[in-house]
């Protein structure tokens, strides 16, 4: 028998395998459906001060490389998302399966204030989302690129509210492990590397227009998962914080790379457009049979073995 | 080229579908399950969801509620759109004889099921029901397929006068039937699940909702605890009265 249990800041989770933020995630009851069906841990979808309607369609496209989105944050504004929460978290207790909360600003007042109505739900950690590639346009550019912006924002948010804080971080920094370096002395407890990449645009040439109503959208799949791979392994030579590699993750060898690169757990997301909700299943049967295979017991006997 | 993320699809015919909207019949075909449904673009306009009405050629039919589908149905031979799919988990046709009940556009949905039960030599009752005649949607098509039709309309202008609930629940004969399929108004639904529990057929319902994705990601559509995209459009009578239950507790 192989031990896929997993220490994530303090949370002992059954498996490394978390559920992304901004999949099936809107809601209580499909949180906690994908709990049952083997998430380790569920992240809901990133919420901000405000509602957000998002982006018209299209929104969401499939190409050969994975999927490329531009939803653009929908989302009911913290004051509700509170109430779908709390909700989730009474379903999700007695599965012994922990919640991470997403939150969005614009601004770090915004960031701060839906930190503290989202912290009342009492979620077991919160993710800063510092990196949507999506609403650049509205914001201007992302928190993550930046070490000193995304460093201030951490320290805004570490000034409200003293629970476990996650930061979500960016393929598209220069340097990632300088912003990484940045949060995590600003205390940030963990990382989630990465976000989508790009931006990136695919244009219809028989209509001659992009078509993502919103031109372009973050990258995420199987085209993701090379750059994710290489995010965490630097991320993991530089900072001593835990790290959830997530980006491309579809199968049992993929969350084995993430893994073996450094990461404490694995971010699943593109894997439910595959799968629906039997990706956790399909993902941890992999990574057990990888395990068997290869005589290992535990994932800390090859948890960065990369590196060696 | 591989990634292109539609197709395009010429519409060959209008049908129009009195002062509802219309039905598109394309100079393509599709290979989809009746109860599938296709996302369709109209570039600087939108896109929506809309079910395969008829796979060979394909055939959308579209009530014109707001800007997207009035653009649709302003519509010409010759003009292109573009679609991706088909999506979703489709109709089970099973046994020989089928009770189609239809509210509204949700005849657009049902309209498949009754092509393949009737090319198979089944027998289809269809009940379909809309606020007053020049309402009711593709009546023509259940007639071309030999179904038998019952009309209801709420304001008596054609048929039954009253809900199509009301009038399959008033009909004068029994209505024996293997399997019931519904597709309109959730709380048409909702009554219809109470119907074929009450008289012990099963059924299958097609919901609609608000999409995004499409695919089964971004969890936009969700019904309870189910996916409309990816788990439906089409859930069995106890699937769907699990999740009307679900949602009333949020």
């Amino acid at each position: 028998m192989v031990d896929l249990g997993v220490d994530l800041c303090g949370v002992s989770l059954s498996n490394p395998l978390v559920l992304a933020s901004g999949i099936w995630g809107s809601c209580a009851h499909t949180l906690i459906r994908l709990a049952r069906r083997g998430a380790g841990v569920v992240t809901s979808k990133s919420c901000s001060l405000m509602p957000r309607m998002g982006h018209p369609n299209p929104t969401v496209l499939h190409w050969e490389g994975g999927l490329i989105n531009a939803v653009g944050l929908s989302n009911p504004g913290a004051k509700t998302q509170r109430a779908v929460l709390r909700k989730a978290k009474e379903g999700l207790t007695p599965l012994g399966v922990p919640l991470i909360a997403s939150v969005f600003g614009e601004s770090e007042s915004a960031f701060r204030r839906a930190v503290e109505l989202v912290a009342e739900a009492e979620p077991d950690f919160i993710e800063l989302n510092i990196s949507c590639p999506n609403v650049e346009s509205e914001f201007g550019e992302p928190f993550a690129l930046n070490p000193a912006a995304a460093g201030k924002v951490t320290a805004a948010v570490r000034s409200v509210y003293d629970g476990r804080l996650l930061v979500k971080l960016s393929p598209n920094a220069p340097n990632i492990v300088q912003v990484a370096r940045a949060v995590a002395s600003e205390g940030a407890d963990g990382l989630t590397a990465v976000n989508t990449l790009g931006p990136g645009m695919i244009i219809d040439v028989h209509a001659g227009r992009p078509v993502l109503s919103n031109r372009v959208g973050g990258i995420s799949g199987a085209a993701l998962r090379p750059v994710a791979v290489r995010c965490v392994y630097d991320l993991a030579a530089s900072v001593d914080i835990p790290i959830i590699g997530t980006g491309g993750v579809l199968d049992g060898e993929d969350a084995v790379q993430m893994i073996m690169a450094g990461a404490t757990a694995v971010g699943v997301g593109s894997a439910l457009e595959v799968h629906g909700d039997g990706a956790f299943q399909h993902i941890l049967k992999g990574l057990e049979g990888f395990m068997m295979s290869e005589g290992y017991e535990r994932l800390d006997d090859f948890r960065g073995c990369a590196h060696d | 080229m591989t990634d292109a993320t539609h197709r395009v699809v010429t519409v060959r015919k209008v049908v129009s579908e009195g002062e509802t909207g219309v039905t598109l019949i394309f100079d393509n075909s599709i290979v989809a399950d009746a109860g599938q449904f296709v996302m369709v673009w109209l570039p600087d306009v939108g896109e929506r969801p809309f079910s395969v009405m008829d796979d060979y050629p394909l055939s959308l039919t579209i009530a014109d509620v707001g800007p997207f589908t009035h653009a649709l149905c302003a519509l010409s031979c010759g003009d292109r759109l573009w679609i991706r799919g088909p999506y979703g988990k489709g109709f089970r046709i099973e046994g020989r004889r089928h009770l189609l009940v239809a509210g509204g556009s949700g005849a657009a949905s049902l309209a498949l099921v009754a092509k393949v039960a009737r090319r198979q030599g089944d027998r289809v009752i269809v009940f379909l029901g809309a606020g007053t005649e020049s309402h009711l949607m593709l009546r023509w098509r259940f007639g071309e397929l030999g179904c038998r039709l019952i009309v209801a309309t709420d304001d008596g202008s054609e048929g039954y006068q009253g809900s199509v609930l009301d009038a399959l629940q008033n009909w004068r004969e029994d209505i024996v039937a293997d399997m019931v399929y519904g597709c309109g108004p959730e709380p048409m639904l909702a009554a219809l699940a109470q119907y074929a529990q009450k008289t012990d057929v099963p059924l299958q319902v097609s919901l609609e909702a608000v999409m995004k994705c499409g695919l089964g990601v971004c969890g936009n559509c969700h019904r309870g605890d189910r996916l409309v995209c990816k788990d439906g459009p089409v859930f069995s009578g106890q699937v769907f009265s699990h999740a009307l239950q679900l949602d009333e507790m949020s």
